[in-house]
């Protein structure tokens, strides 16, 4: 089959690759019909996510239809024909992480649980094309996936809705929205939400859902900022504005009361003393991060209100604001997204009309054209937001 | 000199590569930062351990990774790039010389102010190893699974075989290092059902051991706590060790990793299996993997007797 692999820093190349198999008893085939490029694809393709392999297949973002299943796959959950959305956390629904659905802590299904232990303390959920940290599993971004634990996680679409309807469920859209949840969102409350790439939007639309006063959108890119203001937002660029004096103005002197961070690692700055601090740092990896976003959420938000983390961080980061955090009462909550938790009420509400996850698609493409597709995402050419790739 | 060494091979391998007159290959634009984010390896070990000896000892052999790295590239240049190449091998066989004396000199130190349970290790000795995990099981069908002593090389990495012999007695094959076997008797010398099992080696068995098993009902009323001591005799002392620290064979990461696939099999049903490390228990190294792709026929076939 072809799939579009890693192949090293900078480089992905669209390859042949063998077909998948069905290596555990509870794995399904899936033929691939849509999958897409995440905003966290490329902190691997640029090199911050250690022990990735030349060759490995990437993608976490995909769909399709079963076209086999293993024998122990529970025939009343998942079937061969069945059209499924997959979710990119890998959960075997066994474990106590699972238990208290938070899926993308299982406790079973990283095989390299041992080499994630030494880096995060304990080790997180096997994770579709995301570095051998996360398991090593073959990626999406394929014409067929092997998808272990199939009868816990894929969730079933029987309705006409169409691939770019609920492709997003496999990440960005419930990612968004728990970031939203994790903020206890009030009526009067005036969100902030750094980053209006895929994942921010789908923040911001879920703040508005979970019923937001405002909800403020931080960026540098102005076409990400009028995607967002033509959803309703209030656009405030960093490379025009002091952001900490702007949000203070817009919610007389009080701050956000609720502060997303949906940038994560990679993080771009426009003081730039700071950010050639953090760049050096990361340069010679004795920082992994280069956390601005967050530092700047946490220093705008309300005293007493909550910074929420969903943007990707990978291991250690420096001069993390602990004082304004500790003197100010902030909570601080985080996680990469549990995401088989909120499929079905989120299925739900696209089909309600409540959230169209198909106003932030850009860019559709042949699998085949990966390698230019990562090339206009990375480079935010082309006024490109999100690219849907069709194996 | 890690540090310095580290510092510019990290932040100009540009320099240090051409430098040194390697700056006509790919492969020195990989190695160039490998080799200088070991080197700071080296410094941080060398500056913040208390067991200098053995920093100073992998100074050495990180020192003779470079002279044949060196070796190789001296094979394969001429004119200016080789005159620079034997000029860097001989500053580096200067340093190995340097650094071979200071982990000598170390590790006499060392062996004067050392703790006597680590002179015991060195000479051969026992060993104890703890490890625990939790199960969402209950504690009876944990234990039964365990006290069932044929199913433990489904999730023990370097367990071939146990064979019950007897209500009590069993025999036990397994794996060491160098692709050689090891294989003892043991009996069940102490349990109590759904608490305990305790077991030891008999007769004259190459690796001694004994071991004990608790099943301990956990705090949340559903999943149960195993706690494991195991001990046993390393054959070679402080060498073997090393040896098969080298292979991936470090024990406790070892007993950590077989109780993560107890957990696996209990909770659910199975070893579970990457495209990058696809092996199941047979995986004893995890560092060395396969790139994250779907197996040809010819690997899978490969893995089933790997």
């Amino acid at each position: 089959m072809r799939a579009n692999t890693w192949a090293g820093r900078n480089k992905v190349e669209v390859r042949d690759v063998p077909d998948p198999k069905i290596l555990n008893k509870r794995d399904a085939i899936v033929r691939i019909t849509s999958t897409a490029i995440c905003g966290s694809d490329l902190h691997l393709v640029n090199g911050y996510v250690p022990t990735m392999q030349d060759g490995d297949v990437m993608g976490h973002e995909f769909m399709g239809e079963v076209i086999e299943v293993g024998p122990g796959v529970d025939p009343d959950r998942l079937r061969v024909g069945d059209r499924v959305v997959v979710p990119f956390p890998i959960a075997c629904g066994a474990c106590a992480a699972c238990a208290a659905e938070m899926y993308s802590c299982c406790e079973n299904s990283n095989p390299n649980a041992g080499i994630a232990e030494k880096m995060f303390g304990h080790p997180v959920a096997g994770i579709f094309g995301y570095s051998h940290l996360t398991g090593g599993f073959a990626g999406g971004q394929a014409q067929y996936a092997r998808v272990p634990f199939a009868d816990v996680g894929p969730l079933k679409i029987e309705s006409d809705l169409s691939d770019e309807q609920v492709l997003f469920l496999s990440d960005i859209l419930p990612t968004g929205y728990m970031g939203a949840e994790m903020c206890d969102i009030r009526p009067s409350d005036v969100v902030a939400v750094w980053g209006a790439g895929p994942v921010g939007q789908f923040a911001m639309d879920s703040a508005r859902v979970l019923g937001a006063a405002k909800v403020i959108a931080i960026d540098k890119e102005p076409y990400r900022l009028e995607m967002a203001e033509r959803a309703g937002y209030t656009p405030v660029n960093f490379e025009e504005v002091d952001v900490r004096s702007r949000l203070l103005e817009l919610t007389g002197g009080r701050g956000p009361d609720k502060c997303i961070d949906a940038v994560g690692l990679e993080a771009t700055h426009g003081s730039a003393h700071i950010a050639a601090y953090d760049r050096v740092k990361q340069a010679v990896r004795s920082e992994t991060e280069r956390p601005h976003a967050l530092r700047q959420a946490i220093m705008s938000c309300r005293s007493g209100g909550v910074v929420s983390v969903i943007g990707v961080y990978g291991g250690l980061m420096d001069k993390f604001p602990a004082g304004a955090w500790m003197n100010r009462a902030l909570t601080l909550r985080t996680g990469q997204c549990h995401v088989q938790r909120y499929m079905k009420p989120l299925l739900q509400r696209i089909e309600r009309g409540e959230i169209d996850p198909t106003r932030i698609i850009t860019h559709t493409m042949p699998l085949d054209e990966a390698e230019r597709g990562f090339d206009i995402f990375k480079n935010k050419q082309d006024n490109c937001e999100k690219i849907v790739l069709k194996p | 000199m890690s540090l310095g060494l580290g510092v510019a091979q990290l932040a100009a391998p540009e320099t240090v590569r051409r430098i040194s007159g390697v700056d006509d290959s790919l492969t020195s634009r990989a190695v160039v930062p490998l080799v200088g984010a070991r080197e700071l390896v080296h410094a941080a070990g060398l500056l913040t351990s208390r067991r200098k000896s053995v920093w100073a000892w992998t100074r050495v052999a990180g020192d003779a990774m470079d002279l044949t790295a060196l070796g190789m590239a001296l094979a394969h240049r001429g004119g200016r790039r080789r005159r620079r190449l034997v000029g860097v091998t001989g500053a580096v066989v200067a340093i190995t010389v340097l650094d071979l004396l200071t982990a000598v000199q170390a590790t006499r130190t060392r062996e004067i102010g050392s703790v006597p349970a680590l002179r015991r290790s060195r000479k051969g000795g026992s060993m104890e190893l703890t490890a625990t995990t939790t199960i969402r099981k209950p504690a009876s069908e944990v234990y039964a699974f365990w006290r069932d002593l044929e199913n433990l090389p489904t999730f023990m990495a370097h367990l071939e075989q146990v064979r019950a012999t007897g209500d009590r007695t069993s025999h036990w094959s397994a794996g060491a290092p160098f692709g050689t076997n090891v294989e003892w008797d043991a009996e069940i010398i102490d349990e109590a059902p759904g608490e305990r099992i305790a077991w030891r080696s008999t007769g004259h068995a190459d690796v001694p051991n004994s071991g004990t098993v608790r099943f301990v009902p956990a705090p949340d009323g559903v999943s149960t706590e195993v706690h494991v001591v195991l001990v046993y005799d390393i054959p070679g002392g402080a060498v073997g060790k090393a040896v098969a620290k080298y292979f991936g064979e470090e024990p406790h990461q070892q007993l950590d990793d077989d109780l993560r696939r107890l957990k696996q099999v209990l909770e659910t049903g199975e070893v579970v299996r990457s495209d990058g490390a696809p092996w199941g228990k047979r995986a004893r190294k995890e560092f060395p993997q396969r790139p994250a792709q779907p197996l040809s026929d010819a690997e899978l076939a490969k893995g089933a007797d790997a």
